[in-house]
């Protein structure tokens, strides 16, 4: 682990792989619940957590050298299910990158305990990782100009669920109906970092 | 009808700003709020209102409005002439208008963004926690439009006792302090010297999101990707053609391109006044050896 300034008041911990860096973000959440920690964002991502407003880092160093994750808070941790439609336009090329058809694209993709691993992009954005690497696929060549809300869409060692209709190069293999930002719930997201997602095919 | 300005003349682009919504970068969304936060958290005060309390970003002034009942509003950021009731009105200084009366605000001689409070602030719902229009989500309120009907919340405190209020003029050339990181060890040697010896031009392409600049391009020593990671605001982005982008208020939560350097949150104010072509120089800031961070830490 290293950490890395980002001005004054943030700093960027550099972690080895997506575990660590979950069990670096659940650490540094529940210190800032129990009041040991004060920042105005904790921002997980790829390979970092990001730390804002922090102006000495000194009293993270310590904390950061506590263990990462117990028995009790993974056991604690929700599983989401997603009921999803699989007919995205991308699924027959999804099906021929993994060497299957698209029942076996849909028992790969239901199959895999998913993760968050974090937001970004869009506001309820989740970068979901646990995919087995022999299934991660590359970008579309050129991105769509619009890909519908709720579509469920794999790129890279992700599959996320796109939560408005925006512009997007993933390869979409399905949709879902689970409103995935809804600014009237509380936290708005329905994906937050460190949660467990399965997907299962809507009847 | 409770209270409201009515908006007559909306001008290029006006939103409405408090200070943005915090803590929720880890779900993907953006901090926004008014880019030059000072000047809003300034016209706050004088309009007797809390800081966080949302006024108008009128980017570029020329916006004509007119208070349903007789409000105290206040004007800063950009300077530019004003008017109530067509009576000249000072900028930074609580101004009294009547009901009815048309508070005009004209062009901006400099900078970039006017603001103006109004006693009791805009009260168009929250969204999140924050009535700002985010222009990279589409978050918060539409951009105000010719005819909008802003209602006005209840009054919370008078305005303030005041002769004078000091506000920095936006500037042709602005210096701007900055911390190197998180990625400068991504660029050569003659990247960093470059970045803290040559002059930089604000670019037309700047918006609430980021300050575009050109110069000299950044080189960089690590190909490859950077997988995304979070952004603060004032990061300097450094994409693959090498020109720097600073980021403001409506910045992305995460990016991929590398960050060079940060500027000083003390001074991001300035550069969200600073109209294309303005000149930036970048003045390097050290740490205390207790504050040195960037080193590996024991497992």
């Amino acid at each position: 682990m290293r950490i890395r300034p980002a001005g004054p008041s943030a700093v960027l911990l550099e972690l080895d792989d997506a575990e660590a860096v979950s069990g670096a973000y659940r650490l540094l959440t529940t210190a800032r619940n129990q009041g040991r920690l004060t920042a105005r964002e904790i921002v997980p991502a790829a390979r970092t957590v990001l730390i804002d407003g922090v102006t000495d880092p000194g009293p993270l160093t310590a904390l950061l050298r506590e263990p990462t994750s117990t028995p009790e808070t993974e056991r604690s941790t929700p599983t989401i299910k997603i009921l999803a439609t699989y007919d995205g336009d991308d699924i027959d090329d999804v099906a021929r990158l993994w060497h299957t058809d698209r029942a076996g694209v849909v028992a790969i993709h239901t199959g895999t305990a998913f993760r968050v691993a974090f937001c970004g992009f869009a506001p309820g954005f989740a970068y979901l990782t646990g995919l087995d690497p022999r299934y991660h696929v590359p970008r579309r060549p050129s991105p769509r100009t619009r890909v519908p809300a709720g579509t469920v869409a794999l790129a890279g060692p992700y599959s996320g669920v796109y939560p408005t209709a925006s512009p997007g190069g993933w390869q979409c293999i399905g949709r879902t109906r689970e409103v995935l930002f809804d600014l009237e719930s509380d936290p708005p997201a329905l994906l937050t970092p460190g949660a467990v997602v399965r997907f299962a095919e809507a009847a | 009808m409770s209270a409201a300005l009515e908006v007559l003349r909306a001008g290029v682009r006006t939103t409405v700003q408090d200070l943005g919504r915090a803590g929720l970068a880890h779900l993907g969304v953006p901090r926004s709020g008014a880019v030059d936060a000072g000047a809003l958290r300034l016209a706050n005060r004088l309009a007797g209102n809390p800081p966080e309390a949302a006024g108008l970003e009128i980017l570029l002034g020329a916006a004509r409005l007119r208070a349903t009942r007789a409000v105290t509003v206040a004007v800063t950021g950009a300077p530019c002439a004003i008017t109530a009731g067509g009576r000249p009105a000072a900028h930074g200084l609580p101004v009294g208008v009547l009901a009815g009366e048309v508070i005009s605000i004209g062009h901006a001689s400099a900078g970039l963004r006017v603001y103006l409070a109004v006693g009791g602030g805009i009260a168009v719902p929250p969204v999140l926690g924050s009535r700002s229009t985010d222009t990279l989500s589409g978050l918060g309120p539409a951009p105000v439009r010719d005819g909008d009907l802003l209602p006005i919340g209840p009054v919370t405190g008078p305005p303030p006792a005041v002769d004078l209020a000091p506000y920095p003029l936006p500037r042709h050339d602005l210096r701007l302090r900055v911390w190197l990181g998180p990625r400068d060890d991504w660029f050569t040697p003659a990247a960093l010297s470059t970045l803290f010896s040559a002059e930089y031009r604000v670019a037309a392409e700047t918006d609430r999101v980021g300050a575009r600049l050109t110069g000299p391009a950044l080189t960089r020593a690590v190909d490859g990707e950077l997988p995304s990671e979070g952004l603060v605001l004032g990061a300097i982005q450094v994409p693959a053609d090498g020109q720097p982008l600073i980021f403001l208020a409506d910045h992305p939560t995460t990016g991929g391109y590398p960050v060079i350097a940060v500027v000083d949150p003390a001074d991001v104010d300035q550069l969200g006044q600073a109209r294309p072509g303005t000149a930036i120089r970048f003045v390097r800031q050290f740490r205390s050896s207790r504050q040195e961070t960037s080193a590996p830490v024991a497992a």
